[in-house]
């Protein structure tokens, strides 16, 4: 059975078209992919995105437990700041990838993917250290993303300007937005500016109305899970299942940034160590063909394949189609022509720099 | 949604057919168009290609997702909608006005449903 999201019957009041994704019941578009796709990059778009998880981490432990846990590194992490990691299996596989909120010197605050929440919190109860409180309050929060270049504006009329984080991968807390206590943070998973706001799920239907009604005039529009993945996409962000599993490795999926190998220790250092320089790596394709690259697509030079797409769609933007793809290393140079095999079909496909879209800043 | 025309047939993969001057004009329906959102790309055959009924002939790209589209009848393709090759979103816009093709040479049929029997379909299906 699906879960429903506090928000579940604006999406309906909002004619959305609902399907079930991550456990949860969500819409996948209102007016359509491509506009609201395109208000995201051009105005602003209101997702609903409850259905992520929440984890707090807390305690005199709680360092050297996120050290252990993850493989970024937190010990010079200010507080108020924002950092992406991977958690891996002690097979150097990914058991998810999150973000990590600092709040305080023993209070943190991740934010992981639906479909994982539960594994991820087992896997953590099971190897945390010592003096270290976890506790899964995912159920008790409702997220909304608001992205787009307009998202200041609209912030701005609804909550004091001070409060609004300034820099990008930063949060605060405890901020009043609407007479509602909420987190917020300058982050996002679509390649725009814009805030992921969390709040109390009793808030969370006064909150959507209050974002809708004043971003009204900056051309705020709701969006879907489509639009975020299309926008996702053409920002090269991975998405777990697709650009990394607990097969793949982080290295192996291009998120070193997020790997920090010079650290002392942590789960799946040893298994990347003994695993060696990658084989495989993660790369942009566009198409050349007529056609739409999709998902788990074999890709070949010739008769040799070479690896599979992760994810593939149409782009919005730049109208044509666009994927990534896990491929042998040796062949991954840009501007390589490869095949992918589009439903027995061999279109073509060029190696293109990522991410596909980045904002003007 | 908006009405499934009378004068229309319908298969339940979710094509419809109308007979004019003596040949059989194909595209897809309202429900269809909806469940696929956003089309960007049709794939069509070419003009003297034979199509067969209840086999796909064509196939829809959207943003989302990418579907086949079946052939109503049997016969040969006498005519294909160009315009729609470039502006695939007329599908989307007028979806009872865009027709994918006109077949000619017709020997069989799907089974065939008028608008009240499609809708039951479509009904079940949402």
């Amino acid at each position: 059975m699906e879960l429903k999201t506090p928000l579940y019957d604006v999406h309906v009041r909002e004619k959305g078209k609902i399907v079930p994704f991550a456990g949860y019941l969500l819409p996948v578009q209102y007016e359509g992919v491509i506009a609201e796709h395109l208000a995201v990059r051009k105005q602003a778009g209101l997702f609903d995105v409850s259905h992520m998880g929440e984890i707090t981490i807390k305690g005199p432990g709680a360092l050297a437990t996120l050290n252990h846990l993850l493989t970024n590194d937190f010990t010079r992490m200010s507080t108020g700041k924002v950092r992406y990691s991977v958690m891996c299996n002690e097979n150097g596989g990914c058991v998810d990838d999150l973000l990590v909120y600092k709040f305080g010197e023993e209070d943190y605050f991740l934010v992981v993917n639906a479909s994982n929440r539960h594994k991820d919190f087992e896997h953590m109860k099971k190897n945390i250290l010592p003096d270290t409180e976890i506790e899964d309050i995912s159920d008790t929060l409702a997220q909304v993303a608001l992205q787009g270049p307009n998202s200041r504006e609209i912030m701005k009329k609804v909550m004091k300007e001070e409060d609004i984080p300034e820099k990008y991968y930063t949060a605060k807390r405890n901020v009043d937005i609407g007479g509602m206590d909420c987190i917020i943070s300058y982050t996002g998973y679509t390649g725009e500016a814009g805030y992921e706001i969390y709040t109390a799920n009793e808030n969370a239907e006064k909150m959507w109305d209050l974002l809708r009604e004043n971003g009204k005039e900056f051309g705020l529009i709701p969006c879907g899970l489509g639009a975020r993945d299309t926008l996702r996409l053409e920002a090269s962000m991975p998405l777990y299942g697709h650009e990394m599993d607990e097969v793949v490795s982080p290295l192996e999926t291009g998120l070193d940034f997020g790997v920090k190998m010079d650290k002392k220790e942590f789960i799946g250092k040893q298994a990347l160590l003994d695993r060696g320089e990658p084989k495989i790596c993660r790369v942009g394709l566009t198409i050349l063909d007529r056609g739409v690259l999709r998902e788990h697509q074999d890709v070949y030079i010739g008769d040799e394949k070479i690896g599979h797409t992760t994810s593939g769609t149409f782009s919005p933007l730049l109208k044509t189609s666009i994927a990534m793809a896990l491929i042998d290393k040796k062949h991954s140079a840009l501007d390589t022509v490869v095949e992918v095999d589009v439903r027995g079909r061999r279109l073509k496909a060029k190696i293109v720099e990522m991410p596909f879209y980045t904002r003007n800043r | 949604m908006f009405k499934n025309p009378e004068e229309l047939k319908y298969t339940k993969t979710h094509e419809w057919v109308k007979e004019e001057d003596g040949l059989y004009v194909v595209g897809l329906t309202d429900f269809a168009q909806d469940a696929l959102g956003d089309i960007v790309f049709v794939n069509l055959p070419q003009t003297g290609d034979t199509v067969t009924a209840g086999e796909s002939f064509s196939d829809v790209e959207s943003v989302k997702a990418v579907s086949d589209v079946f052939s109503p009848v049997t016969g040969i393709v006498a005519e294909i909608n160009e315009e729609i090759l470039d502006n695939p979103a007329l599908v989307n816009e007028d979806c009872y006005g865009a027709w994918l093709i006109k077949v000619s040479d017709v020997t069989g049929t799907e089974e065939l449903l008028d608008a009240a029997a499609y809708e039951e379909v479509c009904a079940n299906e949402a």
